[in-house]
């Protein structure tokens, strides 16, 4: 990216990467509903939800890519937003259940009832209201980054301590998500979902168009990133990445523009996280483990970071290949080669498959038209 | 017979209290007193074989301090109290059916033909009695003191003269005393004794000062004096502060004891994290190869040298020491080395080293926690004033101090130390003035690595030995360090107790899962405050 030249909001990668994804939302359901079932092209409606379940993941690492790639705030915490987003789509899924559970109590889910609890909490009341739990999928996670930021930012957390305090915020919800006195259904979570907006959950058509809404949400999502890094405050933005102290000699609230950045991608992690747990049909507290979030930046770095397409592609890679290797008789070597990754992606790829390539063009570019484009924007820095 | 007796222990138990009543009963009642040291006529009282003569003759024993009297109690319970002959006389039955003399236990020449003395459920009940109160009087102070206590416990009137017997006799401080609490625990609630001995009684269980004195307090029957209730009041104010403070001591004992194995776990931490800047989580897998080892070091020493179990923790630290500081070695020159200055990059090459670790041990071990024993000079316990204290829990505090001066000193003291601290502070300087960065470099990742691995062996002892392990310090260590400031060993010390206190002094208020919490949102709001911890490393630099 250079300063001088202003590029398009979609520039020839992120047009490859929506085209990829208009196809596959319209292919999939093709070949799942069009095709016979016994072809060998048909698309059965388990990969979809597995498919449906790659592309939140590749808008969570789009979330991730947006804070760490183009402000540099490493956050070890965003399975967090990614969590809550799923647990008030869970809520409302929760109460979609109605009389269909096992004790068939009207109001109350199956594991209040197992607790003795007579009536429901204050904070589910709402949840059986679609627009109301839409808008908690931004809220919750919103608002807790917005708190967590503006405590962290305002007092200059930055690098390493404000990754361990971001793991140290995941944990605790982690461990408040396990108590079964917190009302979220403890250690099993939430689970056995009917139905969601009428339509029972398991049936195909669901599937994909829950599937259809996930490549929908990736899609502007991208949009979104790629559009407020393209502008003046993703420059700033960058800036900040780059050089925060020089970034507020000149006259920027840095804090202020982190942490609409942090918000932004806490709200896109919940969103994903909302797309996954009907796809899934669980959320349960071992989302919140630190674990997951360390995994979620690993995407981002396989992909490229700073590349917003190739923390997406990271995402799905990293996800077949786990899918792949756990479910074969590899699946004993499955932490080796992803520990292996993450060493290798460390040394030998320091930017990711997307940056890699990026480089090279940039590369052949110069070669064949000297001078070409002016300096090349720095890697990112820490 | 007897045998009914031992189906019911638990019924005798529930007796035992009673049983001291019927001991002071039959003391009090009984015409014995004056022939306390001839037993005979308590003995020919047992040959009319009638159930009110045997209970008088328990009660006649029980009160003549004789040292024959235990053995024929015993012997009438166990049905081998017999009698026969003419004049009928006493003898207990001995082994093989052999007769013997209840007094001198010496087997008679002449057996006559005997039968058992009978025993019902009174005599039965009387039979306790007589061993509760034959306990306060027994030779063996042990003995007169659980008597003692057991009667304070029960807090009955009648017990009263014969505790008076006792003490009369009693030359043993601590019994006396026993015996004196005793007496004021029954004194407190007896009626009609006047207010100034009751204040006295209530003085005298105020100064005991624990959970059994405060029951007795609140015993104190309302018809009693106010003062008597005001004192008793006091008392009990007395205590339950007391109390609480001893409680606060056992908190703070159990939060340095939680606050050293933090230490443990993060100081090694503070050197490859604090020192060196790379944010090393496979430091929990070192922790985790240190408990590994000292597993492997128990399996040697079970099945080869059994006599060595004692010593095997203190073989297990070295061998862990090594094996893990040669694991840091390897990780340093192979990877870490290569993503110097690029701290958050070192984070996601050694989450993966940390991932492949656990699956390799997972691999050769399996997925289940392992057992690590105890040595023998690990367990047990001892008490000081009311604080209880294992010794398990002392030996890893006094080895975490251990580790944290050694280290320290090390860093201080030695060459390699000057060396380490010369690269981390300006590592071309360093290197300018002949410093072997590199090999640096590499001790210093080895010298955390190695302390985590001595970590380990410390934490085999109090945790699950499982591919886990790890895992469940990291988070924990890193807020040590961050807390105590990076780059300060002295933070690193101070954050690990603060954070080990405070953990274990919020648990009673908040429960364990909750207190957790609570800490996490206090050391996250702790840094908001001081980003830099709490011993932050001074300096002019802007982006530091």
């Amino acid at each position: 990216m250079s300063i001088t030249r202003q590029p398009a909001l979609l520039g020839t990668s992120g047009i490859i990467f929506l085209a990829v994804l208009f196809a596959a939302s319209v292919l999939v359901p093709v070949l799942n509903l069009a095709v016979a079932p016994d072809s060998a092209v048909h698309v059965p409606t388990y990969v979809v939800s597995l498919l449906g379940k790659y592309l939140t993941y590749a808008l969570l690492a789009l979330s991730v890519d947006l804070i760490w790639g183009y402000v540099g705030i490493l956050s070890l915490g965003q399975g967090a937003f990614f969590a809550l987003g799923g647990y008030a789509m869970g809520m409302y899924l929760m109460r979609q259940i109605g009389t269909r559970g096992v004790y068939g109590d009207p109001v109350l889910p199956d594991f209040m009832v197992f607790l003795n609890w007579k009536e429901l909490p204050w904070f589910w009341y709402g949840f059986d209201w679609f627009p109301f739990a839409a808008l908690m999928v931004l809220l919750a996670p919103g608002i807790l980054a917005l708190v967590f930021g503006w405590f962290a930012f305002r007092s200059r957390v930055t690098g390493v301590y404000l990754s361990i305090i971001t793991q140290a915020m995941t944990f605790a919800l982690l461990l408040a998500f396990f108590r079964n006195d917190m009302g979220f259904g403890g250690n099993n979570g939430l689970t056995d979902f009917k139905d969601i907006l009428g339509f029972n959950i398991q049936a195909d058509g669901t599937r994909l168009t829950l599937f259809v809404l996930s490549a929908l949400a990736l899609g502007l999502g991208y949009v979104l990133c790629r559009f407020l890094v393209r502008s003046h405050f993703g420059k700033v933005l960058v800036a900040i990445r780059d050089a925060e102290t020089r970034v507020r000699f000149t006259g920027y609230r840095a804090e202020n523009y982190k942490l609409v950045a942090f918000v932004v991608s806490a709200m896109l992690a919940g969103i994903a996280g909302a797309l996954y747990v009907p796809q899934v049909g669980i959320i349960n507290p071992s989302e919140f483990s630190p674990a997951n979030s360390i995994e979620i930046i690993v995407w981002v770095a396989v992909g490229g970071r700073g590349t917003l397409v190739g923390a997406a592609l990271g995402a799905v890679l990293v996800n077949y290949a786990k899918t792949y290797f756990t479910s074969g008789m590899l699946a004993p070597y499955w932490l080796f080669m992803l520990g292996g990754l993450f060493v290798a992606v460390t040394l030998f790829l320091p930017k990711g498959i997307v940056g890699t390539y990026y480089d090279w063009r940039e590369k052949r570019r110069r070669h064949d038209d000297i001078p070409a484009a002016p300096l090349a924007a720095p890697g990112p820095a820490e | 017979m007897t045998s009914r007796a031992r189906l019911f222990p638990s019924l005798r138990v529930l007796c035992a209290a009673l049983a001291l009543l019927f001991a002071a009963a039959l003391v009090g009642t009984f015409p014995g007193r004056a022939e306390a040291q001839d037993i005979s006529g308590a003995l020919g009282q047992f040959t009319s074989n009638k159930y009110d003569d045997t209970e008088a003759a328990l009660g006649a024993l029980a009160l003549s301090g004789s040292p024959a009297a235990a053995g024929i109690v015993s012997a009438l319970a166990d049905g081998r109290l017999v009698f026969g002959g003419l004049p009928p006389r006493v003898f207990i039955e001995g082994e093989g059916g052999a007769l013997l003399d209840p007094l001198t236990m010496q087997p008679v020449a002449d057996a006559p033909p005997v039968k058992p003395v009978r025993v019902n459920n009174r005599v039965r009940r009387a039979i306790e009695a007589a061993n509760g109160a034959l306990s306060l009087v027994s030779p063996d102070a042990g003995k007169r003191r659980e008597a003692a206590l057991a009667v304070g416990r029960s807090r009955d009137e009648a017990a009263l003269p014969a505790l008076d017997a006792a003490l009369a006799k009693e030359s043993d401080p601590q019994v006396k005393s026993a015996m004196n609490l005793a007496r004021a625990s029954i004194l407190i609630g007896k009626e009609g004794i006047s207010p100034a001995e009751r204040i006295a009684a209530v003085e005298l269980v105020g100064a005991e000062g624990n959970q059994d004195a405060l029951a007795i307090l609140r015993g104190v029957p309302d018809s009693a004096a106010p003062e008597v209730k005001q004192a008793a009041a006091q008392a009990i104010e007395g205590i339950e502060r007391n109390l609480a403070m001893w409680g606060m001591a056992q908190n703070v004992w159990y939060g340095l004891s939680l606050g050293s194995v933090l230490l443990l776990a993060a100081i090694g931490l503070a050197i490859t994290f604090g020192v060196m800047g790379v944010i090393n989580m496979a430091h929990g897998e070192m922790v985790m190869l240190g408990a590994y080892t000292t597993f492997v070091v128990q399996e040697v020493i079970r099945t080869s040298y059994p006599g060595l179990f004692d010593a095997s923790l203190l073989i297990a630290i070295p061998l862990a020491f090594l094996f893990t500081g040669l694991i840091g070695v390897i990780i340093e020159r192979t990877v870490i080395r290569f993503l110097y200055g690029r701290a958050l990059e070192t984070l996601l090459a050694t989450w993966g080293i940390s991932l492949i670790l656990q699956q390799a041990i997972r691999t050769i071990f399996g997925p289940t926690n392992r057992e690590v024993g105890a040595p023998s000079w690990m367990s047990g316990s001892f008490e000081i004033g009311h604080l209880s204290i294992t010794s398990g829990r002392l030996w890893i505090i006094v080895f975490a101090l251990l580790v944290f001066f050694a280290l320290l000193a090390t860093l201080r003291l030695t060459r390699i130390g000057l060396e380490m601290r010369a690269v981390t502070q300006n590592r071309r300087m360093a290197a300018s003035m002949g410093i072997r960065t590199n090999w640096v470099d590499a001790m210093t990742f080895g010298l955390g690595s190695g302390i985590a691995g001595m970590a380990g062996v410390a934490l085999s002892q109090i945790d699950n030995v499982s591919p886990n392990l790890g895992q469940s310090y990291i988070i924990d260590s890193f807020l040590v360090v961050v807390f105590g400031g990076v780059g300060n060993l002295w933070g690193t010390l101070v954050g690990a107790m603060t954070l080990g206190v405070a953990n274990k002094l919020l648990e009673p208020y908040a429960g364990a899962v909750l207190g957790k919490i609570a800490l996490l949102v206090i050391v996250i709001l702790f840094i908001q405050k001081r980003p830099r911890g709490l011993f932050a490393l001074k300096g002019r630099s802007i982006e530091a």
